[in-house]
């Protein structure tokens, strides 16, 4: 479940993120359709959320468990984040922070993988 | 047309800027909460770079030129004298902070941001921030 989730939210974040940078590229601003795909990221970093604390509660191996939640929180509060600011954003480097936020969610659900298998 | 440090370009400098706040505050925080007595040189430095990024964000998220410059310039020394330290001597540092080996653990990205955040200063300075 943890796997699954956090693979998902990991490639469509850094797919979304390549995205971006063509958008920045070509000075383009977010589009609708951009701002569906960043809401799924979202969507995927809450279940992530919860299916980590659920496995987080019923495993007995040693998961580090603070840095590991603390992960799951601020991927969470990234995707919020990282919209607000690339809307507010009237040049073509809205898309640029866009770039910036999904990378970041990428890495970080990398990290979370390597947390959780230790 | 905005002007400040903090639109258009910027904002992604400080998006950046923002991220390795509090990547680096984050991280030291843990270790010196759980393990202070490890590598207490290592530990306390990676606070002080998590200080020095939650200035520099501040700074520049704010249009202040000369704590942005101050702040970024000594992440700039920072960087490069931790990042020689830790490549002639390994036993200086037993855990790795943020500014280890130039950043490599980071991709280099903490080598090469106080270049783009210097330069995006003196642009402002010289009032030439449209993009």
């Amino acid at each position: 479940m943890i796997d699954g989730v956090a693979y998902t939210v990991g490639w469509l974040s850094l797919a979304i993120a390549l995205w971006a940078a063509w958008k920045t590229i070509r000075h383009t601003r977010i589009s609708d359709a951009m701002f569906y795909a960043i809401s799924a990221v979202e969507v995927g970093t809450i279940v992530l959320l919860i299916a980590g604390l659920a496995g987080l509660a019923s495993t007995e191996r040693n998961v580090e468990g603070a840095v590991f939640v603390s992960y799951l929180v601020t991927l969470v509060l990234i995707p919020p984040v990282t919209l607000v600011w690339g809307v507010a954003e009237k040049s073509r480097w809205g898309t640029g922070v866009v770039l910036i936020g999904m990378w970041t969610v990428g890495i970080m659900a990398v990290r979370v993988l390597q947390l959780w298998h230790g | 047309m905005a002007d400040g440090l903090q639109h258009g370009f910027g904002r992604v400098v400080v998006a950046v800027y923002a991220v390795f706040a509090l990547s680096a505050s984050a991280r030291s925080l843990y270790q010196l909460v759980t393990k202070a007595s490890e590598a207490p040189l290592a530990y306390a430095l990676s606070a002080l770079a998590g200080v020095i990024y939650i200035l520099a964000t501040f700074a520049l998220a704010t249009n202040r030129r000369w704590l942005a410059a101050a702040s970024i310039g000594f992440e700039l020394v920072g960087v490069l004298v931790v990042g020689l330290l830790t490549v002639f001597d390994e036993t200086l540092f037993p855990d790795a902070t943020v500014w280890s080996e130039f950043g490599a653990g980071y991709g280099f990205v903490p080598l090469v941001l106080p270049f783009i955040g210097l330069a995006w200063v003196l642009k402002a300075r010289r009032g030439n921030l449209a993009v």
